[in-house]
């Protein structure tokens, strides 16, 4: 590697002429009516870390009930519900959100844009995460947890078995839904029509490409579920008989809209994670991605072929030989690309000059961990061994290593990683590698014994186990293995904390990495550049660096444009939609008392609040 | 600018007006936000219409589609709705011109006409209602109602819709270089009214065709 060039500190274009509609807000406000994407982006973080922390003490309460056999720490209602709770708030509540809070903060900064193509809209989104979220979390207060499992297959989910927590549950994804279409829409415009001069599709970072594909992912993904969800509301609002089995209702009807949707959102958890890591080894590297457009590509194609997997869930339900065959054949050919990626992250380590902070430690751990997921992953993909497997724990410990092992190690790794140009300060690296090594092996002590639970026989939801199944030692384990979790889980909470009062200063470049985020300020100000960059190739930062007569030049003259102001109409749109929702749910608890008019109040509501939303000057 | 890097701008593959120029795909914002959330909408009713077919001929009570549907009615509703896709080209055409005045007559005559044909689905639903089909009925009903219902709620949605940007287009609001707001609004109009023709001809059609 050859000398500094040019250092990217030094870099300085005159301060902008930047023109508001409406002067900034500061304090409370600020927060509650911001459309600064990276406001946002922190808040979504924040509301995932939150219920990261809320999802972790779900499994830690339902794993001291399966630590030792015949345990009665709780009911089976109560572990029902403490499952079906950590899985939908882990998915939804917890990774999703983590993930939009990286796609908001980055994916402007990445192609070199101002902001999002629709910065209030955006802001909309967060408000309806924020109260879909809340929705279902409500169901703790009133009237009990859903307990149907986080797939809500029917007909458990029907009127005669799933208690009101079903209501909250059903409504509050419906919001989740709403919320993620508004965003995928967002964020496809951004990337596509965004781009600063000369970020040709292929310059754009993996992590740019990774969260476009989680878009297109959602937009298509989210409204068979949605449908799924509203079917499941008339059923339970107005008796009509979708999943009714007595009238003929097919309870098949629920599972193909809930995995048409199921799958590819598998896809929309780990490619954003796949998409730091390919960010983060090769600035560990010291060299540039191996086959980077190969990884771009594998990523598409995932996306492409996650949308004809859905079935491979469900094998056992009887769909005939040409069903199970052609659904096996899609579910391996996934295997693939994948491997092509993990194949590309091994070159960029090869023959590398490997450093191992924080970030690269998750970063490294995410390839051996997350591929061993997904190869007990292909094992599902072969139907008749799939029989065997179905409901037992193999499968909960290989969805553990492809999501917990990668998915949220990848988050984590992105965490340490960009915490210095998001605060402007460097995460405490020692705590960093203390979290890294407790939860790596907290992680491998709880999952990787459950491979052997599944193939000794213990199923999947069950709240006890009687002493001479021979299933306690590795029960135990797993329980031990989750406190070692949450201890590590805390320190990294801690180190959060700590490091954004005291961190070292970070400067722009702390990494010396590559790509366009690093060329402004930590944390970035609220144009996040001061002059239009003019993008050269994939890697416009290390070239400025390090290659001769590609530097980035900053213009003598100010630039002058136009930013989004601050506005209350995103969110109170999103509460009258909230309470639309809300309305409903209460005339679902107290029928015939006119409650419904809340939603039909609200309803005007949602029109007005729109209409004055669109006749705002921006 | 170094020669060097001057040299690679031009030789870009996109030209250097696009390097100015961050609208890469050829589209608005807007539109390009439209089309993406039609694409989602397709998934949408692709699922309640495929949810409909999946329970076609399960329903274990009567009345059947073929003892409710009056094909007559129906198709003078569709008709008003096909004009209004009519009426709405107008209105993108006047808006593209310039003539907003006009767009904005054409807006309140496509939300009018689809008014109309929402009132001809609250007439059917309470016909139906009549001859003993309910959304508890059977799953006839359940299908039939929320696949319809959901169509009709679209509609009305566009019918909001059409009637702001009219009143926006009549207080000066939208100027000829906006036009791509009328624009977007007639691309949600056509694609409800597409969503109504599969409907008519599949649920509707096919059931006389038998």
């Amino acid at each position: 590697m050859s000398a500094k060039l040019h250092d990217i500190e030094v870099l300085q274009a005159p301060e902008p002429h930047m023109h508001f509609e409406r002067p900034g807000k500061t304090g409370l406000v600020d927060w509650l009516t911001t459309v600064d994407h990276k406001k946002i982006g922190v808040l979504y973080w924040l509301a995932g870390t939150f219920f990261l922390l809320c999802g972790g003490l779900e499994a830690l309460l339902f794993r001291i009930q399966l630590a030792v056999p015949d345990n009665d720490f709780m009911g089976g209602e109560t572990f029902n519900g403490m499952v079906t709770m950590h899985a939908t708030t882990m998915v939804f509540l917890a990774i999703m959100p983590m993930t939009a809070g990286f796609a908001n903060f980055l994916v402007p900064l990445v192609i070199g844009a101002r902001d999002v193509a629709f910065p209030r809209l955006n802001a909309w989104s967060y408000w309806t995460f924020l109260a879909g979220a809340l929705v279902i979390n409500a169901s703790f207060v009133f009237g009990g947890a859903p307990a149907a499992g986080w797939t809500g297959y029917a007909p458990l989910t029907g009127a005669q078995y799933g208690g009101s927590g079903i209501d909250f549950w059903w409504a509050g994804l419906a919001l989740l839904s709403a919320s993620s279409m508004a965003a995928s829409v967002n964020f496809i415009v951004t990337i596509l029509n965004m781009r600063a001069p000369g970020m040709t599709l292929l310059r754009v970072p993996v992590i740019g490409w990774m969260m476009l594909v989680i878009q297109f992912l959602l937009a298509l993904s989210f409204p068979p579920v949605t449908v799924g969800l509203i079917l499941l509301g008339f059923d339970r609002m107005f008796g009509s008989n979708f999943y009714n089995v007595s009238m003929g209702g097919d309870p098949h009807l629920w599972q193909h809209l809930f995995w048409l949707f199921g799958h590819p959102e598998v896809y929309v958890l780990i490619l954003p994670a796949m998409g730091i890591v390919s960010e983060i080894l090769p600035v560990f590297s010291r060299r540039p991605l191996f086959g980077q457009t190969a990884v771009i590509f594998s990523g598409i194609f995932i996306g492409f072929v996650g949308f004809g997997v859905w079935a491979h869930h469900m094998f056992t339900t009887g769909m005939g030989p040409v069903a199970d065959a052609a659904f096996a054949a899609t579910t391996a050919i996934i295997a693939i690309p994948t491997g092509v990626k993990i194949f590309n992250w091994l070159g960029t380590l090869w023959g590398g000059k490997l450093t191992f902070p924080t970030p690269m430690l998750f970063a490294v751990a995410f390839i051996p961990i997350f591929t061993m997921g997904g190869l007990s992953g292909l094992m599902h993909a072969a139907a008749p061994l799939d029989l065997q497997q179905h409901d037992s724990y193999f499968v909960v410990a290989h969805f553990h290593y492809v999501l917990v092992g990668g998915a949220l190690m990848g988050l984590f790794a992105g965490s340490y990683f960009y915490f210095p140009k998001v605060t402007g300060r460097m995460m405490n690296d020692t705590l960093g590698k203390l979290h890294f090594w407790l939860f790596v092996a907290g992680m491998n002590i709880t999952f990787f014994p459950q491979h052997i639970l599944g193939n000794q026989g213990m199923p999947r939801r069950i709240y006890t186990y009687p002493a001479d199944a021979q299933w306690d030692f590795y029960n135990m384990l797993g329980t031990v293995g989750v406190v070692v979790m949450t201890i590590a889980t805390l320190i990294y909470v801690y180190n959060v904390i700590v490091s954004y009062k005291k961190g070292e200063i970070a400067g722009r470049d702390p990494w010396d990495a590559a790509t366009l985020e690093w060329l402004t300020d930590s944390p970035p100000k609220m144009q996040n550049f001061d002059f239009t960059p003019i993008v050269l190739s994939e890697r416009p930062v290390w070239d400025h660096k390090y290659t001769e007569g590609m530097e980035i030049i900053a213009p003598e003259k100010a630039e002058a444009f136009h930013m989004p102001s601050y506005s209350w109409k995103p969110m109170i749109s999103s509460c009258f939609v909230t309470l639309l929702v809300v309305g409903l749910l209460l005339n679902t608890f107290n029928p015939g008392n006119w409650l419904w008019a809340i939603s039909a109040v609200a309803a005007v509501g949602v029109v007005g609040s729109v209409y004055a939303w669109v006749s705002e000057p921006v | 600018m170094s020669a060097h890097a001057a040299e690679a701008m031009h030789d870009d593959d996109h030209g250097h007006e696009d390097l100015v120029e961050n609208n890469y795909m050829k589209v608005p914002n807007v539109k390009l936000a439209i089309w993406t959330f039609l694409g989602s909408e397709c998934m949408f009713f692709g699922s309640l219409i495929a949810t409909y077919f999946f329970y076609l001929d399960k329903s274990i009570t009567g009345p059947l589609p073929g003892e409710v549907f009056s094909i007559g009615i129906t198709s003078i509703s569709t008709f008003i709705l096909l004009m209004s896709s009519f009426t709405m080209a107008m209105a993108v055409d006047s808006a593209k011109s310039g003539t907003m005045t006009k767009s904005r007559n054409w807006l309140f005559i496509t939300a009018f006409l689809g008014a109309i044909f929402v009132g001809f689905q609250v007439y059917e639903f309470w016909h139906f209602v009549h001859l003993g089909l309910t959304l508890q009925t059977s799953l006839f009903g359940s299908t039939f109602y929320v696949m319809t219902g959901f169509h009709g709620a679209h509609v009305s949605v566009g019918v909001i819709w059409l009637i702001m940007v009219g009143i926006l287009a009549h207080k000066g609001n939208i100027p000829a270089e906006k036009a791509v707001m009328v624009e977007s609004a007639g691309l949600y109009w056509h694609f409800v009214d597409i969503v109504w023709i599969i409907i008519f001809t599949f649920v509707y059609l096919l059931e006389f065709a038998k």
